[in-house]
C-alpha cells in the first residue's frame, strides 16, 4: 500500500521533514488553519490513492490476457434458438418401412449406444430411407470445411471434391468451404445443384504442426464471420482423404466425433492422449471413452463454434505455457470431447485407413484415407 | 512556553499522521476488497470424482442459458467409470437402438453416474392424477417414488386430485415437493384418463414451463420397484406397452377406423407405446398433449372413441413424431398379468394390484 507523500501540496499534514521549521510554522497557524490543512491533505491523498489504483487495475489487467486475442463474440448464434428442436418431432411423412424387431438382434459386433446413451453409428443400425423421410423436409443446408494449407495438401483437393459430389449428403444443400493458402491452386469441379463452393484465404503455415494448430481458430473464427449464417450443421474433415460410399443424414446431430480407426480395439491407457498434467490437454490414466478422430467432426454450427472455440482456448494456453500437446491439435479435440461428450459417435466407417485390412465388424467404408492413391499421384 | 508550545504541536503531528495512516489503511483495504477480482474459476468437486481436480474450462459462454435449452451439451467433470469396449455390445438379445437412433432404454446400456453428472442441474416434473378413489393410490405411489425416482435430483410431484384434502402427507427428500393442483372430475372413467391431455396442456403453458425442465407424466395405480433415473430423460420418449414388445404391428391394439383422428393402417406402426408412461421436454410435452387433445375432441364432435382412448391418441402422435428415446418394458411392467421373461433383468415400475370395477364405478 502507498501512502502517497507530496512534498508540493500546500495543505499537506506537517509531518516529516524540518521538525523545528514545522513547528514553529505551526506555532503561529491558527487552529481553524491547522484543520483545513489536514482536510485538503486527506483529500489530496485519497485521490491519489485513488488514481494510483484504477491504473494498477488497468495495468494488471492488460498484463495477464495480453496473450489472449479477443474474439468478437457471435450473439446471433445464441440468439438461434432451437428451431432445430423441432427435429425429433416433425412429422414424418407415411412411408413403407419394416417394423422394428425389438427381440431379433441382428449380430452387429459393434457397440451401437455409448453408455451417456448416444448412438454409434454403422451399417445396420438405421433405416437410411426413414432417416431421409425426417430430415429431407427442414431444408437443411450441411458445411463441410476441409484445409489444403500447403503445397502437399492443394493437390487433394480435386479428389476429395469429387467424391464428395458423389458420395457426400446426396440430396441436400451443401456448402463447401476450403480453407487454402493459394487459392488459385483449387480447381474448379463441377458441383450438382444445390452445392457450392468457396475458397477461404488463408495465411500459410511454415509447418505442418504450426498449419494444424491453426486450424481450430480458422473454424471457429469462420463460423463467426460467415458460416453460422450459410449453412445449419457442419462437418470439419481432412482433405487428403476420400468418400467411398455414401455418407447422408444418419451423421447429423448436436455433436459428432469419429472415433480413430487405429485405436478402436485398444485399452485407454494405451490411447496418444496428452499426459503431462501441465497441459490443458491433459487426460489420467483411467479416464477416456473413445479415442476420437481429428479427421472428422462436427455438429450443429452453433456447437461446432462452442467446441473449436475452447480446443483454441486450450492451444493458446499451452503455447503461453510453452508447450505442444503430443498429437498436437488432436490431443485437444479428445480433451474436450471427454468433458463435452459427443451426442453422435461415427464408427470408423466413417474415418478409416486403408492401409489397414478391413474387419469384419465394419460392414461399409464411407470415408478413408488416400494412401495408395498418393503415391500414383506423386508419380 | 515556547518550548511547551511546541511539544504539544509535535505531539498534534505526530497523532495527525497516525490518525491520516489509518483511515489510508482502512479505506483502501475496503476499496480492494469490494472490486470484483478477476478470477479463473475453480472447479468444484463431484462425489464421483476420485481424481486431483483438473481445470475446469473458464469459458461461458455455453452456460448461463435458459433451462428450455435441453439439447445443450453439458460439461461434465472428471469421473471415473469402466470404458465402453466399441466390439462389445451391451446387450445382444434385444434391440437398443431404433432405426432413427433413439436408443432403446434397456438395464446395462447406460451408465447412471455418467448420466447423473450430465443432468445434475436438471428439474423433473411428475405428473400424476388421483381424481375420486385413485387417491388411494397416491401413498404407496409417492413414497416408492421417493426411494427410486431420479434420486439426487430436484423433483417437483403436481398431484392433481379433485380431493385435496385426501392427498397423504409424504415425508420428501431434499429438493422435492408436491404441489397440489385442484381440478374438477368427470363422471366416465374414460373422459377421466383422457383429460389428463388436455390438463397437463394447460398447466404446461402455466406453470411447467417456468417450474421444470422436464415432464414425466405417469399412472397412479402403480408403484416403483427400482431404479428409474435420468436416463430416461429426453426431448421426447415413450415407453414400450408390456403387453407387445413382442408383437407384429399387425396385432397392436391401434384405433383401426379410418374416421378416428387416431386411426393407424395395418401396416404402419413402430411399437404400441403405453398411455401410463411418457414425457419430454416441457415444450415438447406440451405439443404433443395439445396435438392429442385436439384430436380427441374432433373425434367427440364425430362421435367417436378411440379404442383405448388417450393411449390409442398418444400412439397416433408418436408415430409421426417420433420419439427421442423409448424406454423398454422394464419400467412398466404387470407382474400378475404376464410372465415375466428373462431378458428383463428389471421390473422398476409395476401395477399395483386393484379391483376395477370398485375403483372406477
Amino acid at each position: 500500500m502507498v501512502v502517497p507523500r507530496g512534498g508540493q501540496s500546500s495543505g499537506q499534514c506537517p509531518v516529516d521533514k524540518e521538525h523545528p521549521f514545522a513547528g514553529a510554522q505551526a506555532q503561529r497557524l491558527p487552529p481553524a488553519m491547522h484543520c483545513l490543512r489536514l482536510a485538503l491533505g486527506l483529500g489530496f491523498c485519497l485521490l491519489l490513492g485513488i488514481t494510483l489504483c484504477s491504473l494498477w487495475m488497468y495495468v494488471e489487467n492488460w498484463l495477464l490476457v495480453s496473450y489472449i486475442p479477443y474474439y468478437l463474440p457471435c450473439p446471433e448464434i445464441f440468439n438461434m434458438k432451437l428451431q432445430y428442436e423441432e427435429e425429433p418431432s416433425q412429422p414424418v411423412a407415411q412411408s413403407q418401412y419394416p417394423q422394428p424387431k425389438l427381440l431379433e438382434q441382428k449380430p452387429t459386433e459393434l457397440l451401437t449406444l455409448t453408455p451417456w446413451l448416444a448412438p454409434i453409428v454403422s451399417e445396420g443400425t438405421f433405416n437410411a430411407e426413414l432417416l431421409h423421410h425426417i430430415y429431407q423436409p427442414l431444408n437443411l443446408t450441411i458445411g463441410l470445411t476441409a484445409f489444403a494449407v500447403g503445397n502437399r495438401y492443394t493437390r487433394f483437393v480435386q479428389h476429395f471434391l469429387e467424391s464428395a459430389e458423389r458420395f457426400f449428403m446426396q440430396g441436400y444443400r451443401v456448402h463447401y468451404y476450403i480453407f487454402t493458402h493459394d487459392p488459385q491452386a483449387i480447381p474448379q469441379v463441377p458441383l450438382g445443384p444445390g452445392r457450392r463452393l468457396s475458397v477461404i484465404p488463408v495465411p500459410g503455415p511454415s509447418q505442418w504442426e504450426e498449419a494444424s494448430m491453426r486450424r481450430m481458430e480458422a473454424i471457429s473464427v469462420h463460423i463467426a464471420k460467415r458460416a453460422h449464417r450459410e449453412v445449419d450443421y457442419l462437418f470439419c474433415l481432412d482433405v487428403d482423404m476420400a468418400f467411398r460410399n455414401p455418407w447422408g443424414p444418419e451423421t447429423l446431430g448436436d455433436l459428432v466425433a469419429a472415433i480413430h480407426p487405429d485405436y478402436f480395439t485398444v485399452p485407454r491407457h494405451q490411447f496418444p492422449y496428452e499426459r503431462r498434467p501441465v497441459s490443458t490437454a491433459f487426460v489420467a490414466d483411467g479416464e477416456g471413452d473413445f479415442y476420437y478422430g481429428r479427421a472428422v467432426f462436427g455438429g450443429r454450427v452453433a456447437r461446432v463454434y462452442e467446441f473449436t472455440r475452447g480446443c483454441h482456448m486450450g492451444i493458446l494456453a499451452d503455447k503461453a505455457n510453452g508447450i505442444m500437446a503430443a498429437c498436437q491439435e488432436e490431443s485437444h479435440l479428445n480433451r474436450r470431447f471427454l468433458s463435452h461428450k459427443p451426442s453422435k459417435v461415427l464408427s470408423p466407417e466413417y474415418l478409416w485407413d486403408d492401409r489397414k485390412p478391413q474387419p469384419p465388424s465394419l460392414k461399409l467404408i464411407r470415408f478413408s484415407t488416400l494412401n495408395k492413391d498418393t503415391a500414383r499421384l506423386r508419380s | 512556553m515556547d518550548p511547551r508550545d511546541f511539544w504539544g504541536n509535535r505531539t498534534k503531528s505526530c497523532l495527525c499522521l497516525i490518525l491520516l495512516f489509518a483511515v489510508l489503511l482502512g479505506f483502501y483495504s475496503n476499496v480492494f476488497s469490494l472490486i470484483p477480482r478477476r478470477q479463473t474459476e475453480k472447479s468444484q468437486s463431484s462425489p464421483e470424482a476420485h481424481h486431483v481436480q483438473g481445470r475446469r474450462e473458464s469459458l461461458t459462454l455455453s452456460e448461463g442459458d435458459g433451462h428450455l435449452d435441453s439439447c445443450r451439451i453439458p460439461e461434465v467433470p472428471r469421473l471415473l467409470y469402466p470404458k465402453a469396449q466399441l466390439l462389445k455390445p451391451s446387450r445382444v438379445d434385444v434391440l437398443v437402438m431404433t432405426p432413427w437412433f433413439a436408443p432403446v432404454v434397456w438395464d446395462g446400456t447406460f451408465d447412471s453416474a455418467l448420466l447423473d453428472v450430465q443432468f445434475r442441474n436438471t428439474t423433473i416434473g411428475l405428473t400424476v392424477f388421483a381424481i375420486k378413489k385413485y387417491v388411494v393410490f397416491l401413498r404407496l405411489f409417492l413414497e416408492t417414488a421417493e426411494k427410486y425416482f431420479m434420486v439426487g435430483h430436484k423433483v417437483i410431484y403436481y398431484v392433481f386430485t379433485d380431493r385435496p384434502a385426501d392427498v397423504p402427507q409424504i415425508a420428501l427428500q431434499d429438493g422435492r415437493q408436491v404441489v397440489v393442483l385442484h381440478v374438477g372430475n368427470y363422471r366416465r372413467w374414460q373422459d377421466i384418463s383422457m383429460h389428463r391431455m388436455e390438463m397437463i396442456s394447460n398447466f404446461s403453458r402455466q406453470r411447467f414451463l417456468r417450474e421444470v425442465d422436464y415432464l414425466v407424466c405417469l399412472d397412479v395405480d402403480m408403484k416403483f420397484s427400482d431404479h428409474v433415473g435420468v436416463e430416461i430423460l429426453a426431448p421426447l420418449f415413450g415407453t414400450l406397452h408390456p403387453g407387445f414388445y413382442a408383437a407384429d404391428r399387425q396385432s397392436f391394439t391401434y384405433e383401426r377406423r379410418p374416421l378416428s383422428r387416431a386411426y393407424i393402417p395395418r401396416d404402419e406402426g413402430d411399437f404400441y407405446y403405453a398411455g401410463g408412461f411418457f414425457g419430454g421436454s416441457v415444450p415438447e410435452v406440451y405439443r404433443l398433449t395439445t396435438a392429442c387433445h385436439q384430436a380427441m375432441t374432433a373425434d367427440q364432435a364425430q362421435g367417436i372413441e378411440a379404442v383405448w382412448h388417450d393411449e390409442s391418441h398418444l400412439n397416433r402422435y408418436l408415430l409421426s413424431h417420433k420419439p427421442s428415446k423409448v424406454l423398454s418394458p422394464e419400467y412398466l411392467w404387470d407382474e400378475r398379468m404376464l410372465q415375466r421373461p428373462p431378458l428383463l433383468r428389471k421390473l422398476r415400475y409395476v401395477a399395483v394390484p386393484k379391483n376395477h370395477t370398485e375403483i372406477r364405478n
